[in-house]
This record gives structure tokens, sequence and C-alpha cells, in this order.
């Protein structure tokens, strides 16, 4: 098995996010980019289905602060070979990094192709349903579980209300990962340092990137809550006090 | 070309998704600024009657047997020949697990510019929602005919209700050699609490630190005569079953009180709270998103919290 799992970084929503002076993007100068948390399943079940089934499987991901990082972390979680798209990546968005990862992934002949099911900073699609087109596969997403046989996956996917459909999806495939089988694995640090020094992030040029089919957008700005929180104030014991008399005002209690 | 506003409906085991009529109440308010009419898109088999309060000019039909039941595959190849057919203004798909499938799809098939997460239109703008709802996106609809995948929360799903509209039965295109096929639907698993069913909700999210902090949670929730609910990220680390989990591809709730600790709200876990009668967040984040559908809101660690409440009630309990 050939497994390919292109990730990407998104901004930290734990973080505090601002607008830059322009008005219609993120500050990015002290944003802090992590991992998108659905590429982190993708990548953990593409070294179950390897660790079941044999293969080889290579993170692909465009170039990004502390990028490399989270390709070392899946170096040392077994990911095989790291690759890393390098250049001008201003105006990346879903579209134009789809079509830079099947220039580079089409020549590979790959197997498979998992990837986090969505960015929670997608304006312009997902990943996976554009790359798949361009790569004229077929792709099924709110995939939480995968087996291999026989050139075909069985996944489950996903539906509102907890409802989950089996489908059969023949190989070659993009699959949108929601969840893997069993929950990323934890590497220790010391391995991750293990892997900078032993494994090699492959750079490939990104070249000129298309973006069109995406949007653009004239202005960015914070939620305008309609009805915001009523926020209770005080130490824990008087807060606590305070939500007993709500719940007992509300018929709760 | 026409101004029209195709919505591409979406429904599940019988059942009309609450996000059809949402779109259809969102390509209302479009259609008035483009002067087209709104085209509901119904895929399925025998299905039609799922359309009597659809609010649109009319229903374009495909109804046969293979499309009983939702498959990427066979969708794009549908929708590519009536997108094809009408050349509309826009084309609404829900941001959800079915229409997040194919819009991707659409949009590199047909070579049509997309818009994702978009939670209203303001005149021809969209304005999305990004970030776990931190961020609004705001920019004109792109090109000749732009696809967008629409979020709950801008338009109420009673204005997307209407007057039986006239069905036109369309000729679906041929679907043979589809390379994605449902094989059977898995039932959540029964036995365990409904928590669609719950007066009381103690939910959690990432704030919980560890699995054993669970119990404390669960006595908490003995306490308020209620149950353990979660967002998706302790489900995902397998500390909860899918039965519990509350958001999107999990269950929408409606209790009498929703309490939510350590869970910041992002729109698929909001969603599917806004039923709830009172909603009580607690979160170290003043931003967090939930605060914006909470009545009550609280900026303060869990733990304390729940320590100073679980003294609280048990006061209580012995005053009563």
């Amino acid at each position: 098995m050939n497994i390919f799992v292109p990730i990407k970084m998104v901004p930290d929503l734990v973080e505090e996010l601002s607008i830059d002076p322009g008005g219609a993007a993120l500050d990015t100068a002290w944003m802090r980019l992590i991992l998108n948390e659905f590429d982190d399943h993708a990548i953990e079940q593409a070294i179950l289905l390897k660790e079941r089934v044999g293969g080889q499987v290579t993170v692909i991901a465009p170039d990004a602060p502390d990028v490399d990082d989270a390709l070392f972390t899946a170096a040392a979680k077994g990911a095989d070979r790291l690759v890393k798209l390098t250049g001008e990546t201003g105006s990346l968005n879903s579209h134009a990094a789809a079509r830079a990862l099947a220039a580079v992934i089409q020549a590979e002949i790959p197997d498979l192709i998992l990837t986090g099911v969505q960015a929670h900073n997608d304006l312009d699609g997902q990943v996976g349903p554009l790359l798949a087109e361009s790569l004229s596969m077929p792709y099924i997403g709110y995939v939480s579980a995968v087996k291999i046989e026989n050139r075909m996956a069985t996944v489950k996917k996903e539906y509102p209300g907890g409802l989950l459909g089996e489908f059969m999806v023949e190989l070659p495939a993009v699959l949108g990962i929601q969840a893997s089988d069993e929950p990323p694995r934890y590497v220790a640090f010391s391995k991750v340092r293990q892997a900078m020094q032993t494994a090699r992030i492959e750079e490939r040029d990104l070249g000129a990137l298309d973006p069109s089919g995406g949007a653009t957008v004239s202005r960015m700005f914070q939620p305008e809550a309609a009805e915001r929180a009523r926020m209770l104030e005080g130490d824990a014991g008087e807060v606590a006090a305070r939500l007993v008399e709500i719940m007992q005002e509300s018929g709760v209690l | 070309m026409s101004e029209n506003i195709l919505v591409i409906t979406e429904h599940l085991q019988g059942r009309v998704l609450d996000i059809t009529y949402v779109m259809l109440a969102g390509a209302r308010r479009l259609a008035e600024q483009t002067g087209g009419k709104v085209i509901a898109v119904l895929l399925g088999y025998k299905a039609q009657s799922l359309a009597g309060d659809f609010n649109a000019e009319a229903v374009h039909s495909y109804d046969r047997p293979s499309l009983e039941h939702f498959s990427p595959d066979a969708c794009l190849r549908v929708l590519e020949a009536e997108i094809n057919d009408e050349q509309p203004r826009a084309v609404l798909l829900g941001h959800t697990t079915l229409g997040m499938d194919v819009a991707g799809g659409l949009s590199a098939r047909l070579n049509l510019p997309l818009v994702s997460q978009v939670q209203r239109f303001d005149g021809s703008n969209f304005v999305c929602q990004i970030c776990g709802g931190k961020i609004m996106a705001e920019g004109p609809l792109p090109g000749e005919t732009a696809l967008v995948t629409m979020v709950p929360g801008g338009y109420r799903p009673e204005d997307g209700r209407g007057q039986t509209p006239p069905i036109l039965e369309k000729q679906a295109p041929g679907l043979e050699g589809m390379r994605v096929r449902l094989s059977h639907f898995i039932e959540p698993e029964a036995g365990d609490v409904d928590i669609a069913k719950e007066s009381v909700l103690v939910s959690v999210g990432r704030g919980l630190q560890n699995q054993n902090d669970l119990e404390t949670i669960e006595r908490l929730a003995k306490d308020l005569r209620g149950a353990v609910s979660a967002s998706r990220p302790l489900v995902d680390k397998g500390w909860l079953p899918t039965s519990r989990l509350v958001g999107k591809s999990g269950k929408a709730v409606k209790p009498k009180m929703y309490l939510a600790l350590g869970i910041s709200g992002a729109p698929e876990h909001s969603e599917a709270i806004t039923g709830s009668d009172l909603i009580i967040a607690v979160n170290t984040d003043p931003n967090a998103p939930i605060f914006n559908v909470a009545k009550y809101g609280v900026v303060m660690d869990m733990y304390e919290l729940i320590e100073s409440l679980s003294n609280a009630l048990e006061q209580e309990a012995h005053a009563a």
C-alpha cells in the first residue's frame, strides 16, 4: 500500500485571533499554528493501516511555520517519508493546495490518500474532495474507520444523529478522515528529537499557485453575538451559589 | 445563465434534515437580490412527498432506486447534469456530512468557484463563519455560478417552509460504475442513555484533562439528575461512546439545562444545542464562541467551579 497523507497547519484557536490592518485577513504576526486535528487522525489511520497490511506512508504538507515539527512527529509515529512543498505560499487556498498536491502525488501512483475531513479555516471547500477530482479518484468523507482488502476499502461514514453507513470504496481513493480507528498515539519528545536527526524532509517546489475556484474576502470581523451570555463574576463559591439559584429559578432543581 | 438559486436538499432515512430549510430560507433571500427563482433539487427514491413543505418555486426530482441512499459518486454525477442544465447563479449545499462530500468534487469537475461555511448572505455578499466560529469572512459571491456550502445559524428553518411547490421529474444520467457504494447502515448502539431525551445534560469538552475525571462529572450529573454528554474531542479520544456525542455527527439535544464545561463551542457543536431551554457555559477562554449561545457564562477553570458547585448542591439538598 502506497499511502499519502496531505496535512496542513492551522491557527491555534486556543490563542486569541486578530484581524490584520488590511481588514481582510488574519493577522499572522503573533499567530501560533498547530497541525489540523483531523489531519492528525489521518496520520494515525495511515500508520494503523500500514501496521495491518504493510506499505509506505508519505506525509506531505505545504510549508508553514512549525510544519517541520509536525512532519518529524509523524515520522516518530511511523511515517516513512516526509515531503514539504516550498515556495510562495501567499495565495494558498484549498483549490491551489489540491492542485499542487495532485501534481506531486499523481506521479507517485498512490493506492490511498487519507486527509483530514476539514480544517476550521477552509474558505473554499476541503482539500480532500478537490484533490480526488484532480486525480480522478472517488472520495468519501466523515470517515471514522477504515479496513483494506483486495483493492477495496471498507469505511464507516458518519451521518447526523449518530448513524453510521458502511461503504465499499474502490482503490485508489481519497478518504476524508474524521477520526482514526484508535485515538492518535502519543509519542515522546525524545522520539521526535530522534526523528529530527534520522528522518529527512524532501522539499518540492510548489510552483506557480493556481487559486482559481476560491473566493475573495473583502472583510473579516469578529462575530457580533446577537445575545451574549450574561457573565457571572466572583469567586468559585459565589458563582456556584448563583448557579444553584439560577437552576432553582428555571425549575431544574 | 439564469439568476435562479438551486438548493440541494438533504434527507436521511425518510426525514428532511433541518439544514434543508435553512438553505431554502437563505436561497429566498439571495433570489430576492438576483431576481431569480428558488429551485429545490431532490435526489432519492419515492421521496417526492418530502418536498411538500419546501419554500421553493419548483422542485427538480431525480427519483430512482439507485438514488435511495446517499452516495457521493452518484450524487456528483446527477448534480453535474442538473447544474449544466440550469446554469444557476448559485448552488447551495449543506456544510454537512453529505453536502461536503460533493461540493469540492463539483467545483473541480465543473470548474466553478466554491465558498464554504457560509452562514448568511448580505446583499449579494457571502458571510462565512470560520476558525471555529471566532471569525467571520465576507466577500462577493464569486463567478457566474457559485457553489456554496451552508452552516446553520443565519436563517430560521421556519422561513424555509412553504406551500407545496410543483414537482418536475427529471431523468438522472446513467449511474453505472459507481466507485463508492453503501453496504448498509449501522444504527447507533442501543442500551446507553439517550442524550436527546435527557432533561439535564452535563457536557464536557477539551477542558477535561483526564479520563478518570469523568467520575467527578458523572457524580455532578447524578446530583443534577441528568446525564453526561461530550463534544467531539473526548469521543475521538475514546473516553466516551459516540452515543454521548453532541454535535453535527452526533445528536442534537434540547434539555431543560445544558451545562457546558470546557467546551469552546465550535459551530459543529453549538448548532446542536440551540434547542436547550437554558445553557450555562464554563470556559477559561473569555472569547470562546460558546458564550455566544449560552444564557449564562463563567470564565473559570471548570475543575474549580465543579468543586464549589458540588458543595453548593450538597448544601442545597440538605437544606431542602
